[in-house]
């Protein structure tokens, strides 16, 4: 797309990792240059989750994001996506919400085999370690979300995904 | 990284222990094939293939797709690859997601400094 602009030294990107931890679980980490409080508010404001949760080039785009960000409180997402005829819904409750460093969430939209997440900000100097669990109620649950190809609703966009990942490999910076 | 589970290797070594499943392997290695088209191969009924496709399939080493009313056969991606590839889409995922709530992080940063500043004067 953009010619490099090798010019503008734009700060380096930090690298996510995932990792299947066990039969059941997967793990997601990723460091942020920022206090653990303003990563969590990042994660906790649904003005702001919007922002980042479902990034333009997945082609995708909210109709709603309702998230009531406490302890029993629900959230529901709703995304819409050229591609397909219906919305996609996800959704689910806050079982824990302890300000700046955990975050307990369940995914309902799958029924009895959907995951159940953990978020941890672990504050580290200047840095926010970020880290994701997503528990399988079972080895089988896990395996057959594996097995869909689904990897939170935007398996859709996995070829628009590809193209905009080589297109950014390509460009040094936003 | 990825664990190999147990259930998974029996299921294989169930599944390749015996010859006919071995020839049908072997066989979709060249070329897909329908149900049908493997029964006359190898000689068989058509539901005894259907049983032998059944423990390839159950095994990850066969996917099965139905068009109109026949049964494709192909190889299927070792549940390995499969499951490494797999990762790898959902790491792309969340990669693309997390460089995003880079620039908000970045954002709220500056709010930040900007509202202290604005306290301390």
């Amino acid at each position: 797309m953009d010619a490099k602009r090798e010019s503008e030294p734009t700060p380096m990107k930090n690298r996510t990792t995932v990792e299947r931890k066990s039969e059941r679980e997967l793990v997601v980490t990723r460091t942020f240059n920022a206090p653990a409080r303003i990563v969590f508010e990042a994660w906790t404001q649904p003005e702001l989750l919007k922002r980042w949760w479902a990034p333009k080039s997945f082609g995708v785009s909210f109709i709603s994001c309702e998230a009531d960000v406490r302890a029993g409180g629900s959230y529901r997402f709703v995304f819409e996506h050229p591609a397909s005829e219906h919305p996609m819904e996800f959704f689910g409750r806050y079982i824990e919400v302890t300000p700046h460093s955990r975050l307990v969430w369940t995914n309902d939209e799958g029924g009895a085999g959907g995951a159940v997440t953990t978020v941890t900000f672990e504050e580290r100097g200047a840095e926010t370690l970020v880290v994701m669990h997503d528990i399988y109620p079972s080895k089988e649950a896990l395996d057959s979300a594996i097995a869909s190809g689904s990897t939170g609703g935007f398996s859709e966009t996995f070829e628009q995904l590809d193209e905009v990942l080589v297109t950014m490999d390509a460009s040094v910076g936003p | 990284m990825v664990q190999y589970s147990r259930p998974h290797f029996d299921a294989s070594f169930a599944a390749l222990s015996d010859a006919t499943r071995r020839g049908v392997l072997e066989q979709l290695g060249r070329a897909d094939a329908s149900i049908t088209d493997l029964a006359e191969k190898f000689h068989m009924t058509l539901t005894g293939m259907k049983k032998h496709v059944g423990v390839l399939e159950q095994a990850g080493l066969v996917i099965t797709e139905k068009v109109g009313r026949v049964r494709t056969c192909k190889l299927g991606l070792c549940r390995l690859e499969e499951e490494a590839a797999w990762i790898e889409r959902y790491r792309q995922i969340w990669s693309v997601r997390f460089d995003e709530l880079d620039k908000v992080v970045e954002e709220l940063k500056r709010k930040e400094k900007v509202d202290g500043r604005k306290k301390r004067k």
